[in-house]
């Protein structure tokens, strides 16, 4: 049992082993933070030149990997934050993501960009947002959003072999999540989402720390007499959605809830492609949740309503399936109790799991 | 080298005489007057070294020796050019000759270059890098960014600056303070040479010497190129008389040709007489001849192959 974090280090141990062109580059890549424990000590395992520590340079950094990764190279680059990479923009689109298309098929990119998502204990309107919308609007670039350890190292793994640049958002709070996770080196094919929770009255799709947030609220409509299948995204880019129509096709029901802001979200996109192709099945009108239109704020004075929550999915949920509400509110209530009053800024022990 | 630069001058004129066909529906960014840079430069290198350039690339794709016919099927938008009709002038590529990419956004490629030596660097080769980029791309910060993890490391790459004291219709007086661009190498510990970017030997002993030493695993090197450029900075024509620069001052550059000094360099040498030169430039024009026939006569692409190649 290791938690997501660990998870990842040893994905990108065992395929820095096995494979000699994986380079991991990161600013502060093997300080005694070392990407959140997640780099540590691996230099242990390879060739010290294949550990880049880079300097503070974003653009110039994931141009340099670009550019090795055309040569052969599989370079694995940590930002600290997702916001980092706004400043590494321009490789990204005109060079990652195009290279191959634009050389005709000549050039492949193999580059992993991980990109980490920041929440709570103030972390404030610059140091949370995730972003997995913006990347996922690129043709050329994959990308990934682990929740559950198992998932983090086989997804890390495939990601790494794959000869496309990924963009792979870890949030932070899911790098404390539990689990098991198989020995040795294996991968999860980018393949998009997976069911984690089965029912047959709503269909939720989740992304990264929301879909913890999902099943803890189908947990609780269990209790009501209801049931939900949560699916965890996994894939962003490519989107392969044909699990959630055939569940869409069978509740009648779709809601989506992920990390970002909820305009022009991942929850638009799918709740579009749901409706093109589920349109008949629809018994209510699809439910999307994600972050409100401003800026996340750092005083956990303005906090509360801010992220969905299990509470706010149950709410939704009661209303779409047409829930009695002192029903919901006992519900509701009993997550509440079970929060025992921490405080809104750190994660739920719950979260922990194991899963 | 004198008839490379000769191949790129009369390409690039061929090319300004039928753009007005409009059959060659890209931008265009001629490289008339900056012949010597790219060809002193190239010269000095070989087909496995990996050389990057920016919008202005043809002067830089030819000088590698990258294949004429693929470079005007590629202008012309045809499945048979360099990169079957996806990036058009502004992205010549030829992998086999070593020139891996062309960028048209300003500094973009520039860490490609460190990219690639980093690479030849981790792999114990002897391969070097060359960014080719203009006097604006050192005002970009990914350029700094590129300068100095290079220097840190000591990559086997060279910056080359062609300085051609315009970007678009905006003087370099105008962008950057009155200093050496030679000095941002400084700033970074990085050695540096400049040299007449018109006078071919010149570039191609300060190459020479900067790719020696990054061949020997002593570093990176910036090589500034003073230059000009005799046309507009989009297109086949002139534009002296729009009002940015004066017809005077091109003049002045036009004097200063890198053509005609090598030319006047080898007949004072005696190494070359009018009637060798006439029968070379009759030999190059049969062979620019016969690819712009190949080019036109060419297929375009299909529809159906723009979705190809987004994922390897």
């Amino acid at each position: 049992m290791i938690s997501l974090g660990d998870a990842i280090k040893e994905g990108l141990t065992e395929v820095a082993v096995r494979n000699p062109s994986v380079l991991l580059m990161a600013e502060g890549i093997d300080d005694p933070s070392s990407v959140y424990g997640t780099t540590a000590g691996i230099g242990k395992h390879i060739d010290p030149k294949r550990i880049i520590e880079m300097p503070v340079a974003e653009n110039g950094l994931c141009g340099v990997a670009i550019g090795a990764a055309m040569m052969g190279k599989r370079p694995v680059i940590s930002f600290h934050r997702v916001e980092f990479a706004l400043l590494a923009m321009e490789q990204i689109v005109n060079n990652a993501a195009k290279a191959h298309y634009i050389s005709n098929g000549r050039h492949k990119v193999p580059l992993v960009i991980r990109l980490i998502v920041g929440r709570g204990w103030g972390q404030g309107p610059e140091h949370s947002q995730s972003m997995e919308a913006v990347f996922a609007h690129f043709p050329g670039l994959k990308v990934v959003m682990p929740t559950y350890p198992r998932d983090g190292k086989g997804l890390m793994i495939a990601a790494v072999e794959d000869d496309n640049p990924v963009i792979v958002i870890e949030h932070r709070w899911c790098h404390y999540v539990m689990g098991d996770v198989p020995a040795g080196y294996y991968t999860e094919p980018l393949d998009g989402p997976r069911a984690v929770h089965h029912g047959k009255d709503v269909t939720i799709v989740a992304t990264s720390y929301m879909t913890l947030e999902a099943v803890r609220a189908a947990e609780a409509l269990e209790e009501l007499g209801y049931s939900a299948t949560v699916f965890d995204l996994r894939v962003l880019r490519p989107l392969l959605l044909d699990k959630v129509f055939e569940s869409v096709l069978q509740t009648g029901h779709l809601l989506t809830v992920d990390t970002g802001f909820k305009k022009f979200g991942v929850g638009a996109e799918i709740v579009s492609q749901v409706v093109a192709n589920c349109f008949p099945a629809l018994k209510a009108a699809p439910v999307r949740m994600g972050l409100p239109d401003h800026p996340t704020p750092s005083s956990r004075g303005m906090v509360p309503g801010i992220y969905p929550d299990a509470a706010a999915i149950l709410r939704n949920v009661g209303q779409m399936l047409g829930i009695a509400e002192n029903k919901v509110n006992g519900a509701v209530e009993k997550l509440t109790a079970n929060r025992k009053g921490l405080p809104i800024d750190v994660p739920d022990p719950f979260f922990k799991g194991p899963f | 080298m004198h008839r490379d630069m000769l191949r790129i001058r009369m390409v690039e004129e061929s090319i300004a005489e039928r753009y007005a066909e409009q059959e060659m529906r890209c931008p265009v960014h001629l490289s008339i007057g900056q012949e010597a840079a790219a060809v002193g430069v190239c010269h000095a290198l070989k087909h496995t070294d990996r050389v990057f350039s920016t919008h202005r690339c043809h002067a830089h794709y030819l000088a590698m020796d990258g294949n004429l016919n693929a470079m005007l099927a590629e202008i012309y938008g045809k499945a048979a050019g360099c990169i079957g009709g996806r990036g058009g002038s502004m992205h010549l590529t030829d992998p086999a000759k070593g020139m891996i990419a062309s960028v048209p956004i300003v500094a973009s490629s520039i860490p490609l270059a460190v990219g690639t030596a980093l690479a030849d660097q981790i792999d114990g080769n002897d391969n070097v890098s060359v960014a080719f980029f203009g006097d604006a791309s050192v005002e970009e910060g990914v350029f700094h960014e590129s300068a100095n993890f290079a220097s840190l490391r000591k990559l086997p790459v060279l910056f080359v600056c062609e300085n051609n004291l315009y970007s678009v219709y905006t003087a370099l007086k105008d962008r950057q303070p009155p200093r050496p661009i030679t000095e941002l190498a400084r700033a970074h510990a990085m050695s540096f040479a400049s040299a007449d970017g018109n006078n071919v030997a010149a570039v191609f002993e300060a190459a020479q010497e900067a790719v020696a030493r990054a061949r020997q695993g002593n570093g990176p090197s910036f090589l500034l190129f003073d230059t000009y450029r005799w046309r507009e900075h989009c297109g086949p024509g002139f534009d002296n008389n729009i009002g940015y620069r004066t017809e005077a001052e091109y003049e002045t550059w036009r004097l200063r040709c890198p053509l005609e000094a090598s030319r006047a360099k080898l007949h004072a040498q005696g190494k070359l007489t009018p009637a060798d030169e006439a029968s070379l430039a009759a030999k190059i024009k049969q062979e620019i001849d016969a690819a712009f026939e190949f080019a036109k006569a060419a297929p375009l692409p299909q529809p159906s192959q723009a979705a190809d190649h987004v994922y390897a």
